[in-house]
């Protein structure tokens, strides 16, 4: 998964060719660690469809508040440059990120 | 028939890894059953100040990181899955998950709590927008802005404390007029220049556009209402049993928490509860540890009476 940061953000998820997949995490976030593992087998299955990037939110937090995200983890497609849906918290588990993916494949 | 498992312990928090620990150290062989996260609610606890022991500051992630080693170390199994099923009318027992099926002779479950919801319009709405229930996982986002946390006990003042590192001010919103926190916890509270209190008063309502930008605040004494502008909403409000999975299996009490005696056995044969999960008066690391120690020993014994 490419990870991403200020200054590769617009270029590599606003202006990606193809959908985008961005689970923002956090260094202290244990949930965020426990998921990353089934996110990584979800872009082995689907990263021909889909663009897999991560987000170190405790290196770029401003980054992440102006995406409206300031909770975690959190896990959100992106479509033609805009943000178009998201999981979070309890809702972001492995089954319900599958499905959310699969609408853009 | 595939290999018989002695112990199938369903959850990886601090009661679940000490039952794996009792057990696979008496050589029983024991199979821990994890959804997610290792370490339950432990592992998104920065402070743990009341295990005993664990001085010098080791943290939630780090002691219960500690207790899944320890446990694999004597030989216990642990696995990531979700358990979605139970067979438990034979003497031995399946217990089925999204890829496999074991069986086993015991069962311990071990499956705990999760932070319960407020209820209140625009919770759900604001989840990840500035509303969180982990303040370890979310409190970097409030470096310099200010927070509200919603209740009065002891992860709701330890959690406003941890808070002050990061926001620049934090409110405490209770709804009676004094806290339900251990003496030294609301000692260390007072003592914080960062930290005000709302007494007596509940949130009815979480506001804002896309992002948290206040809440909605009424005096139960009162009923005045007024509003309070907040970055971030961290609750606190109590917890609720995770049990879904074994409603009309073990006896449970009103609130799904499962029904056991001083042993952890519930109503079913070979089948024990440990830890949050179960009917208890003090729900902390180290009675859940003492739980899931006392279930695995008695698991046991039941092997012993009823397998050898």
């Amino acid at each position: 998964m490419l990870e991403i940061n200020k200054d590769n953000f617009d270029v590599e998820v606003k202006q990606a060719d193809k959908p985008v997949l961005l689970d923002f995490w956090g260094t202290k976030c244990e949930p965020c660690k426990a998921l990353m593992p089934s996110v990584e087998k979800l872009a082995e299955k689907y990263g021909d469809k889909i663009k897999f990037c991560k987000l170190n939110t405790a290196e770029n937090r401003r980054l992440a508040i102006s995406q409206k995200v300031m909770g975690l983890p959190t896990v959100a497609i992106y479509k033609g440059g805009e943000k178009v849906e998201e999981l979070t918290q309890d809702m972001a588990t492995p089954d319900n990120i599958e499905e959310m993916l699969k609408r853009y494949v | 028939m595939q290999d018989i498992y002695d112990i199938i312990i369903i959850g990886g928090g601090p009661a679940g890894l000490s039952a794996g620990l009792y057990g696979a150290r008496s050589r029983a062989k024991t199979l821990i059953l994890e959804k997610g996260k290792w370490g339950g609610q432990a592992a998104t606890t920065e402070e743990l100040e009341n295990y005993p022991g664990s001085i010098e500051q080791p943290t939630g992630p780090e002691l219960t990181d500690r207790m899944k080693k320890q446990a694999e170390e004597f030989g216990v199994e642990a696995k990531t899955e979700t358990v979605t099923g139970l067979e438990l009318g034979e003497k031995v027992k399946k217990v089925v998950t999204e890829n496999a099926e074991y069986f086993t002779k015991t069962i311990i479950i071990a499956t705990g709590a999760k932070p319960r919801l407020l209820g209140c319009p625009g919770e759900l709405e604001l989840r990840g927008k500035g509303v969180s229930y982990c303040a370890t996982c979310d409190a970097d986002f409030f470096t310099d802005l200010r927070v509200v946390v919603v209740g009065g006990g002891d992860a709701a003042i330890q959690e406003a404390i941890y808070l002050t590192k990061f926001a620049e001010k934090v409110t405490v919103i209770h709804r009676r007029d004094q806290l339900r926190a251990a003496k030294s916890i609301q000692e260390k509270a007072f003592a914080n220049d960062k930290i005000d209190f709302i007494w007596d008063s509940v949130v009815t309502e979480i506001k804002g556009d896309g992002i948290v930008e206040s809440v909605v605040v009424k005096n139960v004494k009162t009923n005045v209402l007024s509003e309070v502008e907040t970055d971030g909403v961290f609750m606190f409000v109590g917890y609720d049993p995770v049990s879904e999975l074994f409603k009309g299996m073990v006896n449970m009490d009103e609130r799904g928490y499962i029904i056991t005696d001083e042993n952890m056995s519930t109503s079913v044969e070979g089948v024990f509860a440990a830890g949050d999960v179960r009917v208890k008066s003090l729900r902390q690391v180290v009675t859940a540890a003492s739980d899931g120690a006392i279930a695995a020993v008695r698991a046991e014994h039941y092997i012993t009476e009823k397998f050898e």
